[in-house]
């Protein structure tokens, strides 16, 4: 790190502690923490793109797996949904994945000919009509049972924190799928296969009521931090509150939003010392080969094709952990407000103002994109309050411009990205 | 048992708006080829830009209507449609000026290109949103049916109504319009042909003399032009929605990637493709089942395969099918 790369964290740092100042200490912690999130997003998508060179456009499949498996982790089981249909539900899904390796090992086994494809339509059909028979009555069921209130599965009911890595493994699964069928395709139609996969995801989760609830979303998720009312309840709290000079309301929220930042912190430091430990072994290097020529690189005798597959898996399962992270910091998962805008091509903003080849780079864009995002908005409404200031109230042009302040930040990111791609294309810190 | 009905339905829910949707897919996927072919990226601004191109055709025709002037039976969009492109047309050839220009005179890697259109896809999107707001916004105005279901029953006597709307039939008439021209102009004028010779072999191309840059020009003008089409006749169809659009750039990528990337007459296949398998998985077919089957076989449920808002994913798994079989699409296409 040199003198230049700590002046800009110190610069970013600056900012989120002048939002302290200027707005409230609540706000810059929930920059902080989101900001924590961006940052490993970052991490995880500049380990495929920095260092490997994949164009992964799915991110928010990825975040949205993550936040799924922090509701099959950590809410409680629904004893009910399980007795009328769980064991019939878990046995069509069987039934589907088991039709998919049939048509596979059938595709292996056979001659390529026609009795081949026959063979497989008929497999791939019959079994697709098998699963829906299966699977149908006992999704029905389910999400029939007091559908206000549950009326899908539930969870493991294990403690939250354990549903992060759980995200990571569910993310890797998904990853290791599309990589097997989409990696050995070129660039950009990586790219379009990663878009249309974050999408079936987020369709699947506001659909497959019985998992997710769907777009009833799953709320009340456990935390790993107290509740703010048991912290105003509790004397010694309130007393030390005092004794701070603070009033035990703004106390308990400070001390909630403090005891995230702490535990998204350690996620965060152990998985920059891990990525930057990769960068600089043997493994980094090589894939770093592979990255600028990948024909030298396979006459070499490195494997492209499972060096890309394992990057591609990792990178995804940190993108995962980091949407368990946030669906257990919302408290909530709201299959509904994923949108690739946000949760996809911010990200990528991120990586590439930051450094894209550089992981403090990525941490840094993380940051600092995330805190443009959430500030852009009131300083746009700032400035049309300016350019309007001179005209007359209730003119159409004032109140459009006012109304449409908020629309400013999609420009802003994009022009930040334009700006950084002619003028910086290495990012704010550099690939060493 | 009752064929006629069972057809009529059919048609009236699948083949009807199947065909409309298709031809949207087959201009907004021309689109993304030409721009493959050409410029040799993956344009992510596409879906932005049919919506930026169709913004601009919206507030001519509210400029239209409130004007007192209309076209007949006809959407007074259609009217505004011209001044739509040329708008959306000078935009994009300024998008061209001020950014892409310097990437491809430093002939950068094409994923780098691709960045890039992100860029100016956030730009487009927040221009968007700016100037007419998030908002579903209606612009369709004229008649609204060319036969409405009641007129269709009494005038056959059967049970089923078949409704063709009018922004279907304009749909199809309009894009088969646009892409005889295209095709023409490709095949048949000095420039179109330069054009081909460039997507060809670029080297050669220069070679011989042809101007890059105004190659390019063109390039941009015809992908304005075929993006507020597409636009126009997908808000006139159904809605208007900045989101909807850009949500649009999935299955026009999966049209023009099934068609084979970079051949015009892939893209128009891909397309119809895409939009006739989206229609069929996702529709439920108890009524024509219904109709066809005798009445112990009729189906109990909706006879649905997938639920609606599986469509991406029925794009999708297309997309792949294809591509594990035919790595370069139905129709061959360029990869680079």
């Amino acid at each position: 790190m040199t003198a230049r790369d700590a002046l800009l964290f110190v610069f970013v740092g600056c900012l989120i502690i002048g939002t302290g100042f200027v707005q409230s200490w609540n706000s810059a912690l929930l920059i902080l923490n989101m900001g924590l999130i961006s940052a490993i997003m970052a991490l995880g998508v500049n380990l495929q793109w920095g260092l490997a060179g994949l164009f992964n456009v799915g991110v928010m499949g990825f975040v949205a797996l993550g936040g799924l498996a922090a509701v099959v982790t950590s809410m409680p089981a629904n004893a009910e949904e399980w007795s009328v249909g769980g064991v019939r539900v878990i046995f069509g899904l069987l039934l589907g994945a088991g039709t998919i390796i049939a048509t596979i090992m059938l595709r292996q086994r056979m001659a390529a000919d026609r009795a081949r494809n026959l063979a497989t339509l008929v497999v791939l059909i019959g079994g697709f009509f098998l699963f829906r028979a299966v699977f149908d009555p006992g999704v029905d069921a389910i999400e029939s049972v007091n559908p206000a209130a549950t009326g899908y599965l539930g969870g493991l009911g294990l403690p939250v924190l354990v549903a992060w890595p759980v995200g990571g493994l569910l993310a890797a699964g998904a990853a290791w799928i599309i990589g097997k069928t989409a990696l050995g395709l070129r660039s950009d139609y990586l790219a379009i296969a990663t878009l249309g996969i974050a999408e079936i995801i987020i369709a699947i989760l506001k659909n497959e009521d019985w998992l997710s609830r769907g777009v009833k979303n799953v709320v009340g998720l456990p935390r790993p931090v107290p509740y703010e009312i048991d912290l105003q309840n509790s004397e010694s709290f309130v007393e030390r509150a005092a004794g701070l000079g603070l009033d035990p309301t703004t106390a308990s929220t400070l001390y909630v939003k403090l005891g995230y930042s702490i535990l998204f912190a350690i996620v965060l430091i152990i998985l920059l010392w891990l990525a930057q430990k990769a960068l600089n072994s043997p493994w980094g290097r090589m894939m770093r080969a592979i990255r600028d020529n990948e024909v030298a690189a396979e006459a070499m005798g490195k494997d492209v094709t499972a060096r890309h597959l394992q990057v591609f898996i990792l990178g995804s399962a940190i993108c995962g952990i980091a949407g368990a992270m946030m669906t257990t910091l919302d408290g909530q998962l709201t299959p509904g407000t994923y949108q690739p805008l946000r949760y996809t091509f911010l990200i990528w903003v991120m990586v590439i103002v930051g450094g894209s080849g550089n992981n403090l780079g990525a941490v840094l864009g993380g940051f600092l994109i995330w805190f443009l995002w959430v500030q852009v908005e009131p300083i746009g409404l700032l400035v049309m309050q300016g350019v309007t200031a001179g005209m007359a109230d209730g003119y159409w042009l004032k109140d459009h411009l006012l109304d449409s302040a908020a629309h400013m930040r999609l420009l802003t990111m994009g022009l930040v990205l334009l700006l950084v791609l002619r003028f910086s294309p290495r990012g704010l810190i550099p690939e060493r | 048992m009752d064929y006629l009905n069972a057809l009529v339905a059919f048609a009236n829910f699948v083949l009807v708006p199947g065909t409309a949707y298709g031809a949207q897919l087959a201009l907004g996927a021309l689109g993304v080829t030409l721009i493959y072919g050409i410029l040799r990226f993956s344009n992510f601004a596409h879906g932005d830009t049919m919506a930026f191109g169709t913004m601009f055709v919206i507030l001519i025709t509210w400029g239209f209507q409130s004007a007192g002037i209309s076209f007949g039976p006809l959407p007074t969009a259609l009217l505004a449609l011209p001044f739509g492109i040329a708008l959306t047309g000078l935009f994009l050839i300024g998008t061209d000026k001020v950014v892409y220009q310097f990437y491809r005179q430093r002939k950068v890697k094409p994923v780098v290109l691709v960045m890039v259109s992100l860029g100016v896809m956030f730009i487009m999107n927040g221009l968007t949103r700016f100037i007419i707001g998030p908002n579903d916004q209606r612009f369709a105005d004229g008649e609204r049916f060319i036969i409405s279901a009641r007129d269709f029953k009494t005038m056959t006597g059967l049970d089923e109504g078949l409704a063709i709307k009018s922004t279907q039939g304009i749909t199809l008439i309009t894009a088969i319009i646009v892409v005889a021209v295209l095709f023409w102009f490709l095949n048949k004028t000095r420039t179109g042909k330069s054009m081909r010779a460039f997507s060809d072999n670029e080297d050669l191309a220069l070679l011989s003399g042809i101007n890059p840059e105004r190659v390019v020009l063109y390039t941009w003008l015809i992908v304005a032009a075929l993006a507020t089409v597409a636009g126009t006749l997908y808000g006139l169809d159904k809605s208007f929605k900045p989101f909807t659009y850009f949500q649009l750039l999935l299955p026009i990528f999966a049209a023009a990637i099934v068609g084979g990337l970079g051949n015009p007459l892939g893209a128009i296949a891909g397309g119809f493709v895409i939009a006739f398998s989206e229609v069929t998985i996702t529709y439920a077919f108890k009524k024509v089942g219904n109709y066809v089957l005798p009445d112990a076989l009729a189906p109990d449920g909706l006879a649905q395969l997938l639920s609606t808002d599986y469509k991406f994913a029925v794009s999708f798994a297309i997309l792949i099918i294809v591509l594990l079989f035919k790595p370069t699409g139905l129709f061959k296409g360029q990869s680079v």
